[in-house]
């Protein structure tokens, strides 16, 4: 099962929305948001991306399986993983990059499960997260995006993974959303 | 680093060479942890694991720690306690005695958390708390309950939104760099080891807290917790997981009722 893993802070929440409204419409394989949140966050997030999405949008339950035609958000406050038989499993443990969720946590353990069915997008934020489990991802196989940081609002995460990193593919929002609208079958 | 394909590997080594047992741990954070230990000690490969894991038995002990040690801190999750504070212990009154089960306790900040709202509410001198780990190293430290002073802002605040009538300060001794917990609250709670893969009841308990612990287990052993704590409460007894963890799709599921929803607060009913 290919699988789209996206993750975002500081500046990436309007271009989720974005990309959720642009999505072809016959797609349905199965999309992971990570994006960093206050601890105390309500889950009115998933409310919100599902006005605009056709997928049903839900936060990942712990043993949860992976479906197709599902959004699933990281809670807040816990690290999302994903076991080899595709189950989601939630951790507590202690915050990488200042950060629980953390990319680069939910990143690695997607590379692990799925190789080189993981597809990686990196967008704007204010830190380095994400820089590292991207790189996994692609030596994994995977295929792996990262925002033109030209243009993203906060450029530091998406120039941090290019930076580790000079083989993932850098676009702009526009060719992202194309580049991803190529999963539907 | 290692991958999946190599856990099947460890997770038999481990059992024959120490008898812990982490077939039923999630495997996804078993990985990780075991990566984290790796990083660490500067092992590269399974194959440097796999020495460090037979030819050093001292280190083990290390290892155990690094998989299963959990983060916590003061009050955390307000609403839980709040809720805790005003759905169970108005029950909990009503006992001569108070057996509390604090199981996967980890560094002890969620125990005396307990412990102080325990104090509050005139239960803590009838109760007795029964905190288990299974790391040595973990109750060690939950013993001596020393901790930095660097977050207790945010407990504070914590302690305060979960109803906290007093001061936090009014539980610590604090040398401006460290606290550590009043020994007056330290007296009626026993720190001991107990593996809930392996050990049974040793207690009946009017409350049990566990709370993001199952998580790091796969379903199977997360039932065969869940039977565990069944049998460990009373008729009425209650039981709390994380806020992430549910007994929905348990054995036990249909013995419980549902006392808060979003806390995972649940009470058994027979």
């Amino acid at each position: 099962m290919k699988v789209i893993i996206i993750g975002g802070s500081a500046g990436s929440f309007n271009l989720i929305i974005a990309i959720l409204k642009e999505l072809n419409k016959e797609m349905s394989i199965p999309i992971v948001i990570v994006l960093h949140r206050l601890k105390s966050a309500e889950t009115i997030l998933e409310d919100y991306l599902q006005l605009h999405s056709h997928y049903i949008v839900k936060e990942a339950e712990d043993k949860e399986f992976l479906k197709a035609g599902h959004i699933y958000t990281a809670p807040a406050n816990y690290h999302l993983l994903l076991n080899d038989n595709l189950s989601f499993s939630l951790d507590v443990s202690e915050e990488v990059n200042y950060s629980r969720p953390s990319i680069d946590v939910s990143f690695e353990s997607f590379s692990y499960a799925l190789k080189e069915n993981c597809c990686g997008i990196l967008l704007s934020g204010a830190n380095h997260d994400g820089a590292a489990g991207l790189k996994i991802i692609a030596e994994n196989g995977g295929e792996t995006i990262v925002q033109d940081y030209n243009e993203a609002e906060f450029p530091s995460m998406p120039r941090a993974a290019i930076e580790l990193y000079s083989n993932h593919s850098v676009y702009t929002m526009n060719t992202i959303i194309k580049k991803m609208n190529n999963y539907a079958t | 680093m290692i991958e999946f394909n190599d856990l099947e590997d460890i997770v038999f080594l481990i059992k024959k060479q120490y008898g812990y047992d982490f077939e039923g741990y999630s495997k996804a954070s078993f990985l990780r942890r075991i990566n984290r230990f790796m990083e660490l000690s500067k092992l590269s490969s399974i194959v440097h694991l796999k020495n460090e894991l037979i030819n050093n038995p001292e280190n083990f002990n290390t290892f155990v720690n690094e998989i299963v040690v959990n983060v916590s801190e003061f009050f955390r999750d307000p609403d839980f306690f709040k809720s805790l504070l005003t759905q169970v212990f108005p029950y909990l009154e009503s006992y001569p005695k108070i057996n509390v089960w604090s199981a996967g306790c980890s560094f002890g900040e969620e125990t005396y958390s307990l412990a102080i709202l325990l104090k509050e509410a005139n239960l803590l001198n009838k109760s007795r708390i029964y905190a288990t780990d299974i790391s040595t190293k973990a109750l060690e430290k939950s013993k001596k309950g020393i901790y930095s002073i660097k977050d207790f802002k945010e407990y504070s605040n914590n302690y305060f939104s979960c109803g906290g009538k007093a001061s936090l300060n009014n539980y610590f001794v604090s040398d401006g760099q460290k606290s550590i917990i009043s020994s007056d609250l330290k007296k009626d709670i026993l720190f001991s080891r107990h593996n809930l893969v392996t050990d049974g009841v040793f207690k009946e308990c009017q409350l049990i807290l566990c709370r993001n612990v199952l998580i790091y287990f796969n379903e199977e052993l997360q039932n065969k917790v869940l039977e565990l704590f069944y049998e460990s409460l009373p008729v009425y007894g209650f039981l709390a997981l994380g806020n992430k963890e549910t007994l929905r799709f348990s054995s036990v599921h249909d013995k419980f009722k549902i006392i808060d929803s979003k806390q995972k607060i649940y009470q058994k009913i027979k």
